[in-house]
């Protein structure tokens, strides 16, 4: 489908515009342009939330030019239900950004709202690509500008962070541009959407899912690659710290989700147990971590690494409660996490310090900033009525499906996630202030509760009424399931009766019916399997 | 063989660069000191009068001087390169020849000689034609490392650069005589032909191959034969040592890519393995070794060793690829990487000619900080620059990577991108340390011998040249990457 309107373009490049108008004008001024242009992104993104077809597993808004011709490189880019909301995600948090940023950034304001646009129209490439050498310049384009705003105006350690930052990632993108390139000698294009429906080798599609995930694995950040997350996170100025944990932690599981599940199959499945191993031992190691943290941000951090951990757990339950479950969760743990992260950095803005420690008793002095604490913190563990409730459910319900046991651990996780929030709360909001910092404790201005609040109605919107989102999702889904697990329904209820800690199954098996599928797959429906399982979790949902 | 006029006129671009060298020479002692700028504006004057001149010939292949000289699309590829990068040369030696109080006629002279010399060795279809070329080129090099006379590092530079060269030229001729004992001849096609009739066990033409590839390493500057670069590129003035990294380099790979792909090519699968040594021992130290320097100049040294690694890589492929396509994909990728190299390894240079700490260059790792409060424009060309050359998109440096790494996937050498690429992660490392340097580090307060940027009108058109290229050949690689393929079409 083919819009008049290139919506994708302008919103790519409106940003980039952006940022080199940036350069041009006032020092004094650069606030006010970023706003007006990521608020103008906004409004350009709205219309495609009610412009998108839930129906159509297509591509959607999709434009294509040639780019280079030798080989043939693309300028393509369009939609799906996976990736319209995290590029919403991406429009809804920027405003807020530079609105957090307002006076918490003094030094070279120019050059830190041009890298925060620079970055919003990176990541809304990352998502929108859809031709894989595109997909990597934008996924690597995002490193350097990153790298500036944790190394300019980040904290005392900023230079450590930035260089594992940096080598992290690039050393885990670097295969994922040899994987790129394999690929295309196999099937002689970089369409994403040719690269999907190809069919590769077991042992090719092994090595590439190697390659996958040392790419997405590090972005994520996976057990045990997470290590460079808390010490950026710590180190980055807030705008910073939002970006990086509402959505560049999304482009690890959106690659998993976009070409490990559907291009290579068979690998997907001989990795499951490992992949729902790291991501149990995300869970529950990131929630342990967070338990002991001093710093604030510290344990935002860790609480990531456990709340991805669900969504890598998702990913892996190929039913599509779970998937479903885990594209929420992208959703949730970006608008949940963005608001704590802004919440620190409001408090940051007071007293200066990030520690626990310092930052007691802010119920009284601060009351207003007290409730929304809370209700991000409520939201960060799940509770029924806030967003995060659904994904987790959904992950909770298709694990459930295929591995009782990885599911158990899992649950776990929120019991922990409900403690070290819990307790964090407690203190922060609830103790007694101490006399150093009392008289710098004003409550929220209107600028802040300008950021938190539609953060804030989201939280509600979709914890109250996710049937929007999910719907969304839907096709899409079922369509990377239908390329994933192409088996008809019945082979997998076998598949759930004999095994319950371990989702493999016989690898010969598998192979054939990985291949009966391949053949009848332009006659398998995708909505025949796994709509059914979903149906009756959603009306629950609903209170 | 007998000489035409129309020979002649098919060398004209290589007529044009003599006669101004020879202009030049005749012209200085004669002007005033304070007149001698013309002497630039002469020097650019020709060289873009001569680039006009190769880009006309463009897509006429023609033969000169029955078969010597050839001058085909690969041909002008390399001469519009070397042009063009000659006459960078010489925007940006002409403040930093005032700033280092060299005023030095000749010195223009010298840039067009050694570019006659590097046009003559991508356009000779003849081994000794070839040498010649070479040795023009490095003549003309030597005494420019030795510039300033008065710096020991810079006359420590020049002997070393002399003695290494000659001794280098001596294994390049000794090679080039042995192949005229095994084939009869020193011309290209004649030796291909002879080359693809002989059984490969005969030692002569492989112990003549193993010499002109050390003979050609010296010129790569490739591991092992690397160890002059540092020094000269550290002791040369810092103009001479971007001329010296970009254009003599860019010579070298071309006369190297038609001497081996077009007259070896019979033994490509005995010199593909060698390059293939010769290209990870270079990538490894290469990158290794400039983790480690806190001299920009030495470092970027070694960083040319590298690239000179990265774009092996596609002579490699080149010749492991058994159809004509990857052939060509192979080949065309080291065109466009030293292109690509060209730009932002040019621009590098600029800048560090540019930063001045006193009275003296400023060419420690150090003297860039907290550049980007005071200079933040220039700040922010070093910065593209260095993403450039660590390969992060979207930067020319990246497309000339990706079409490395894609040649070598092809020819089934995906093990080899991985370890390339591996070593792409440690050459961030080094190159954001400037970047580092540059922009995360506060800088001291402000005294008379605190560094600084000198920018002239001269030094501001070399920069926007460099990042001009860096950055539309990074977005817009198509026009480029079509010269290039059609370029390589001319080897076979």
């Amino acid at each position: 489908m083919t819009d008049p309107f290139p919506w994708l373009t302008v919103l790519i490049f409106l940003p980039l515009a952006g940022a080199a108008m940036l350069c041009l004008v006032k020092e004094s001024a650069a606030r006010s342009i970023a706003l007006a242009i990521t608020t103008v992104e906004l409004a350009i993104s709205a219309p495609l939330w009610w412009l998108f077809d839930s129906s159509s597993t297509a591509m959607q808004f999709t434009e294509q030019a040639v780019w280079i011709s030798q080989p043939p490189i693309h300028y393509h880019v369009g939609l799906d239900g996976i990736s319209l909301p995290l590029v919403l995600m991406t429009t809804v948090l920027l405003p807020l950004c530079v609105l957090i940023s307002w006076h918490s950034i003094e030094a070279r304001v120019k050059s830190f709202m041009a890298l925060l646009l620079v970055m919003e129209g990176a990541m809304i490439g990352v998502f929108a690509a859809l031709d894989f050498v595109l997909f990597y310049i934008f996924w690597e384009a995002m490193l350097i500008p990153m790298y500036l705003l944790i190394g300019m105006w980040g904290g005392p350690n900023r230079l450590y962070a930035t260089v594992k930052f940096v080598l992290y990632t690039l050393a885990g993108s670097i295969l994922l541009l040899v994987a790129i390139l394999v690929l295309y000698a196999q099937a002689e294009t970089f369409d994403i959407l040719r690269l999907t429906d190809e069919s590769y080798s077991s042992t090719l599609q092994m090595w590439l899912f190697l390659a996958f995930f040392a790419a997405f694995a590090v972005k994520v950040p996976m057990f045990p690659f997470h290590t460079w997350l808390p010490d950026a996170h710590v180190e980055a100025p807030t705008a910073g710290s939002v970006i990086l944990a509402s959505v560049l932690l999304k482009m690890g599981t959106y690659g998993f989700l976009r070409f490990s599940l559907p291009m290579l199959p068979d690998a997907s499945k001989a990795f499951t147990p490992l992949m729902i191993t790291l991501s149990i031992i995300a869970i529950i190691y990131g929630a342990y971590m967070a338990l002991a943290q001093t710093d604030l941000k510290k344990l935002i951090a860790y609480s990531s690494v456990s709340h991805m951990g669900f969504v890598t757990l998702g990913l892996f339950t190929f039913n599509v409660q779970g998937i479903e479950g885990a594209v929420m969760q992208m959703v949730n743990h970006g608008i949940t996490t963005g608001g704590l992260f802004l919440c620190v950095g409001i408090i940051y803005e007071r007293t200066h310090s990030r520690l626990i420690a310092d930052n007691v008793g802010l119920a009284k002095p601060m009351p207003r900033y007290a409730t929304c604490l809370v209700i991000f913190a409520l939201s960060s563990l799940g509770l029924p009525g806030t967003n995060s409730f659904v994904g987790e459910f959904l992950v909770l319900a298709g694990t459930f499906l295929t591995n009782k046991f990885a599911a158990t651990l899992a649950s776990l996780g929120i019991i922990l996630a409900a403690a070290y929030l819990l307790w964090m709360v407690q203190r922060v909001a609830f103790g007694v202030p101490s006399p150093v910092f009392l008289p710098k404790l004003h409550d929220m201005t209107a600028r802040e509760m300008a950021t938190l609040i539609p953060l804030i109605a989201l939280v509600f919107g979709i914890g109250v009424f996710p049937h929007p989102l999910v719907s969304r999702l839907h096709s899409s889904v079922n369509q990377v399931l239908a390329r994933t697990l192409p088996q008809p329904p019945a082979a997998l209820e076998a598949g759930h009766r004999h095994d319950d800690a371990t989702p493999s199954e016989d690898p010969a098996a598998l192979s054939e019916e990985v291949a009966f599928a391949r053949r009848s797959r332009v006659a398998s429906a995708p909505s025949s399997n796994g709509t059914e399982g979903v149906e009756p979790l959603r009306k629950e949902d609903r209170p | 063989m007998t000489m035409s006029s129309g020979d002649l006129f098919l060398i004209l671009p290589e007529l044009l660069v003599v006669a101004a060298a020879c202009a030049v020479l005749a012209i200085e002692p004669i002007m005033a000191p304070h007149q001698r700028d013309g002497l630039a504006w002469l020097s650019l004057g020709a060289l873009a009068v001569c680039m006009g001149l190769t880009a006309s010939q463009l897509g006429h292949p023609a033969e000169a001087f029955g078969g010597f000289v050839r001058i085909d699309d690969y041909a002008c590829f390399w001469k519009l390169l070397l042009c063009l990068v000659s006459g960078l040369t010489v925007l940006l030696s002409y403040s930093y020849l005032k700033e280092e109080r060299l005023r030095v006629g000749e010195y223009y002279a010298f840039v067009l000689l050694a570019l006659s010399g590097m046009m003559v060795m991508v356009s000779a279809a003849d081994l000794l034609t070839i040498y010649l070329g070479t040795e023009l080129m490095s003549l003309s090099l030597y005494v420019m490392a030795g510039l300033k006379r008065m710096e020991p590092r810079s006359l420590e530079a020049s002997a070393k650069y002399f003695v290494l060269g000659a001794f280098s030229s001596g294994i390049l001729l000794f090679g080039v005589s042995l192949l005229y004992g095994a084939t009869g001849s020193t011309r290209l096609p004649a030796i291909a032909a002879a080359v693809a009739g002989h059984s490969l066990d005969a030692p002569l033409p492989l112990v003549a191959t193993i010499l002109l590839a050390a003979g050609f390493g010296f010129k790569l500057a490739v591991v092992p034969f690397h160890m002059w670069t540092p020094d000269v590129y550290q002791g040369a003035p810092t103009s001479v040592t971007a001329f010296m990294a970009v254009a003599s380099k860019a010579a070298s790979f071309g006369a190297f890519l038609r001497v081996f792909v077009e007259g070896l090519g019979g033994l490509k699968t005995d010199w593909s393995f060698l390059f293939l040594l010769l290209c990870i021992a270079t990538l490894v130290l290469g990158n290794s070794v400039a983790l480690v320097q806190t001299n920009i100049k030495r470092m970027l040294a070694y960083s040319s060793i590298a690239h000179a690694g990265y774009a092996m890589i596609g002579v490699v492929a080149s010749g492991r690829s058994p159809e004509l396509a990857g052939h060509a994909i192979g080949a065309a990728s080291v065109l466009l990487y030293l292109a690509f190299y060209a730009f932002m390894t040019f621009g590098a240079f600029a800048v560090v000619a540019m930063l001045r700490k006193g009275d003296v260059e400023g060419d420690e790792i150090e003297d860039f900080t907290g550049l980007a409060k005071r200079h933040p424009l220039a700040a922010l060309l070093m910065l593209v620059f260095m993403v450039s050359l660590a390969g992060i998109p979207p930067t020319a440096g990246f497309i000339g990577k990706f079409y490395v790494f894609m040649s070598a996937v092809e020819a089934g050498l995906t093990w080899l991108a991985v370890i390339a690429l591996v070593f792409a992660v440690v050459s961030a490392y080094y190159y954001l340390r400037v970047v580092m340097v540059m922009y995360m580090r506060e800088p001291e307060a402000l005294t008379a011998t605190s560094p600084r940027l000198v920018l002239s009108p001269a030094t501001s058109i070399v920069l926007a040249c460099a990042i001009a290229g860096v950055v539309i050949f990074g977005l817009y690689p198509g026009p480029l990457v079509n010269l290039a393929v059609q370029a390589v079409q001319a080897l076979h």
